[in-house]
């Protein structure tokens, strides 16, 4: 009984004291001490986190200010910004005006920058089916309002011509949890198919009529891959990371085309104005646009304290900046042009 | 003198004690009161048609939690049935035939079983357990049992099934710990005189260590049913999260603590936040309640026991 | 006639056995399935460099040196509070209170060990991390003491209750206080069941994910101090096994790999100082 409380006793002090930062810890665990500079604290959109994580490691090697970004999840990120928990919050949709109205209550103005690009993919399981299948908008809507049941129904068939489709049902995979992923996928099947619209609608989390859900784009990707004759909609980076076999679709121009860096771009490239109320770029027009993307933001108060307000601004400015020419190595669309011109312009109307 | 500052001592210590137990209450009271208080909104606004109602739709603000009540209340049962098969045989044999070079290790092992964490259940239960479901266990129980609504319909590899097994894998430990302990308290007179009246070892357990037992077991139970309504992340990963009532158990369904984990993070709109909280206070409520009746129940049982026994 | 009975006795001894047998392999099936996936898949990244490096980008080599910090600090400062508080109440329910008021605090205890531990979290959250207006290690390590102390309360009430009535009688009648017969006497003859359970309370919350997102809110760099957020192991695993990056992914089954190391050291540690004692 002695020895064990005694064991237990140095234990639980050791915690606590190492916690407290009473007992320094080991050389090799002390970081380079921040000279005067506070570090910094953001939450929210799962789908920025490579980007950020591998952006703000980059940032304190060259600046030796710790950004902290904690993926929780785009309404959690603009969630902990009302609450003032977070300097700033990452989103997958801009905030609505009834956010917006919120925010104000407790912060004022708030800011939406835009920072990054993707784009998400329509993924399948068919093990043999060696083509790379075809889907339309509206195809896609009947698939997950369980109208199209089987993998061999006439309306898949006459997309693809000659592959030979077995008669499975169909499994419509979706996001459990609320996202932007789904608030993509939900606006660009309600754009193309009235159906959907009407029965579903728009929205981070939505009534899905059939199928099953997976908690996270993770879930989702390994709900389709374990489960024969599954189709979900996962972002990009996943399906390029996991070799998971996905399709084309078709394209307002009538193309099938299919998710890529530069299909993206395109179809950022197609809308000339973007504001964080005209922010949807599904179904755009171009020959090369892939119609199911959508940009990703930061938001953050316009209001700051001085030090602070300028440590945010240098920080978001380089991230716009500087820091885009490496999106690419992780799966992550450049920012076109119009895009960083609309974030420039919202980090110059920051008070500081 | 010296018995003065002991009485005090004494005192002071029982109050100590009684200290304590009043965070008991303390925590109790915050939870409900901030569970209360910020479902109070979708409270107004639904009313009790919030408990009954079955559609969960966030687009039109519609919200009732009836299909998460059902989800969670199926899957525990399903669990717990299949717990207390298990976790009471592997007590009989921890504590009635296995040597201490089998106990020791057994034992071991089910301690480590409860402390292993519910998110890597879930990847098991994604990667393993679901497709055995899908490609395995559910056409089998579809052959065999299909005149049951249960057995029947569409299989999907995540299911309410799914998450049954998987609440019974995680309430197993649980279940086996305790009746091991009871097992264990059961006294060597009653055994052996069991034995000395020529009983095998089967018949002695019918007669003396399941009926001095029964109250430990069906506490135990209830414990496991702790675990099993309030189990979070695994059930999540593995239940299909549609929020939907069918008797079919091949189906995907949804569970209250898993619609909170899945939905709190994004749910922006004042009404949306509040309909979870009011989830949360529902299932604290429904742990509440099953609770009581499981407290009645071996209160009566302890009753009933201690009729035959004297 | 007799013979035959006999007979049919035993076959049905035997099959009972093997019931049980057949049982028990079930129960501990996934126990190794899943133990041999975990270590199959972490243990090729295991080193000393990730139990002592910070998380790294995508694509480059990190390790989880500031998570398994922020774990210990965590448990530790939670375990240092509700573990005495835990007993405490255990005792009391076993020892002073009425049997009426102890079925009260049963229930309660019961009820809140139930409660989804995400629920606890967003106590805290509301509570502390609201009002503090940040993520703090403390707030983590509150919302693990609260979860903890029911359940450590529950079985260290069991465990008392485990000691014979005739030792605290003799104790009394040595003309011992209530305190000292509960200090000296009872507390001492429990310690191999409350320990067991104060650990098994311990292991239980190392694993804890849900109520640690809105309290402690995981850090990428080194802990700064309690008030600031703070890293664990099991958010980290939680966040790397949700990303599309194979290295990352692997990274999590490293990570989880190492929260069982720790729990298994636990109970290891547990059952030799219980045995060292006999």
């Amino acid at each position: 009984m002695r020895s064990l409380s005694i064991a237990s006793g140095v234990i639980l002090c050791c915690a606590t004291l190492t916690g407290c930062g009473l007992v320094p810890s080991p050389a090799f665990l002390q970081p380079t001490p921040p000279k005067g500079l506070r570090p910094l604290t953001g939450a929210g959109s799962t789908f920025d986190y490579p980007l950020l994580s591998r952006a703000f490691y980059d940032y304190y090697n060259e600046f030796h200010q710790e950004v902290n970004y904690q993926p929780i999840g785009s309404g959690g990120g603009i969630l902990q910004l009302v609450k003032g928990t977070v300097q700033f919050g990452a989103t997958d949709v801009p905030m609505n005006n009834r956010e917006l109205a919120l925010a104000a209550r407790t912060g004022g103005a708030v800011l939406q920058i835009p920072i990054t690009l993707g784009a998400e993919a329509i993924a399948y399981n068919l093990p043999m089916v060696h083509h790379r299948l075809r889907f339309s908008g509206p195809l896609l809507a009947a698939m997950f309002l369980g109208r199209v049941r089987f993998w061999d129904a006439p309306a898949i068939v006459a997309l693809n011509p000659g592959v030979k489709l077995p008669h499975w049902p169909v499994l419509a995979v979706h996001r459990s949890d609320g996202s932007g992923t789904t608030y993509i996928f939900t606006n660009y099947l309600s754009r193309v198919s009235p159906a959907f619209s009407r029965i579903v609608g728009t929205g981070k989390a939505v009534l899905w009529p059939s199928g099953v859900g997976g908690k996270g784009n993770a879930a989702v990707a390994e709900l389709v891959q374990n489960a024969p004759g599954a189709i979900g909609y996962v972002e990009l980076a996943y399906v390029l990371q996991t070799h998971m076999p996905y399709g084309v679709v078709l394209n307002r121009a009538g193309r099938y085309v299919a998710p890529t860096l530069r299909t993206a771009t395109a179809a950022a490239d197609a809308f000339a104005e973007l504001t964080p109320s005209h922010f949807s770029i599904v179904d755009a027009r171009g020959l090369s646009s892939y119609p199911i993307c959508g940009y990703s933001w930061v938001v953050l108060y316009r209001h700051q304290p001085a030090v602070r307000g300028h440590e945010l601004r240098r920080l978001l400015t380089w991230l716009v900046t500087t820091e885009q020419a490496r999106a690419s190595a992780v799966d992550n669309v450049p920012l076109p042009a119009v895009a960083r011109r609309l974030a420039l312009q919202q980090l110059g109307r920051m008070d500081d | 003198m010296r018995k003065v500052s002991q009485r005090l001592a004494d005192r002071t210590f029982t109050w100590m004690l009684r200290l304590f137990t009043f965070s008991l209450f303390a925590l109790l009271g915050t939870l409900t009161f901030q569970l209360a208080e910020a479902s109070s909104q979708a409270w107004n606004r639904f009313g009790l048609s919030f408990l009954n109602g079955k559609v969960w739709d966030p687009v039109r603000g519609v919200f009732g939690a009836l299909p998460f009540l059902y989800g969670t209340i199926v899957s525990s049962a399903i669990g717990l049935v299949i717990a207390t098969v298990v976790g009471v045989s592997v007590a009989l044999l921890l504590t009635q035939y296995a040597g201490r070079w089998v106990a020791g290790p057994v034992s071991f092992v089910i301690e480590l079983m409860s402390a292993i964490p519910s998110v890597v259940y879930g990847l098991w239960g994604i990667f393993v357990l679901a497709p055995w479901i899908r490609s395995g266990l559910a056409p089998a129980l579809n052959a065999s049992l299909g005149f049951i609504p249960l057995f029947r319909g569409q299989i999907y590899g995540t299911s309410l099934l799914t998450a049954g097994l998987i609440l019974a894998i995680m309430t197993i430990p649980t279940i086996t710990a305790v009746v091991r302990d009871v097992c264990r308290a059961v006294p060597d007179e009653l055994r052996e005189g069991a034995l000395a009246l020529g009983a095998t070892r089967q018949e002695m357990i019918g007669l003396a260590v399941l009926p001095f037992a029964r109250s430990g077991i069906v506490g135990s139970v209830m414990l496991g049913l702790g675990r099993a309504l309030g189990e979070t992340m695994a059930v999540t990963m593995v239940i299909g999260n549609r929020p939907q009532i069918v008797a079919s158990l091949f189906q995907p369904a949804y569970s209250m603590a898993s619609v909170i984990a899945n939905e709190f993070t994004e749910a922006t709109s004042p009404l949306y936040l509040s309909s979870l909280y009011e989830i949360g206070l529902c299932l604290l409520l429904v742990t509440t309640l099953f609770y009581a009746m499981a407290r009645v129940l071996v209160w009566r049982v302890e009753r009933r026991a201690r009729g035959t026994l004297l | 006639m007799n013979a035959r009975r006999l007979l049919f006795r035993r076959r049905k001894e035997q099959v009972f056995l093997a019931g049980l047998v057949v049982m028990t392999a079930m129960a501990l099936f996934p126990f190794f399935q899943i133990l041999s996936l975990v270590v199959i898949k972490g243990l090729p990244q295991l080193s000393l460099g990730f139990l002592t490096r910070l998380p790294a980008p995508a694509g480059m080599v990190g390790g989880m040196g500031n998570a398994v910090l922020g774990t210990l600090t965590m448990v530790g400062l939670a375990s240092a509070v509700s573990i005495p508080l835990g007993i405490g109440t255990g005792v009391y329910i076993a020892l002073y209170a009425t049997s009426r008021y102890a079925a009260v605090l049963r229930f309660i205890a019961d009820v809140l060990s139930g409660v989804p531990t995400i629920l606890l979290g967003l106590l805290v959250y509301g509570l502390m991390v609201v009002t503090m207006g940040s993520f703090s290690g403390l707030a983590g390590a509150v919302a693990l003491a609260w979860i903890m102390f029911p359940s450590v309360a529950r079985s260290s009430e069991q465990m008392v209750l485990l000691v014979p009535v005739s030792l605290r009688e003799a104790a009394l009648a040595l003309g011992a206080t209530r305190m000292q017969t509960v200090v000296y006497f009872v507390l001492p003859t429990a310690a191999r069941g409350l320990t067991t359970a104060a650990l098994l309370a311990v292991a239980r919350v190392t694993g804890e994910t849900a109520p640690l997102l809105f309290t402690a809110f995981g850090n990428a760099f080194w802990q700064n101090g309690l008030s600031a957020p703070m890293a664990a192991l099991p958010l980290q695993i939680f966040i790397y096994a949700t990303s599309p990056y194979p290295l990352w992914q692997a990274q999590a089954w490293t990570g989880a790999l190492t929260l069982l190391l720790l729990i298994v050291v636990i109970h290891a540690v547990a059952r030799w100082l219980t045995r060292a004692r006999q």
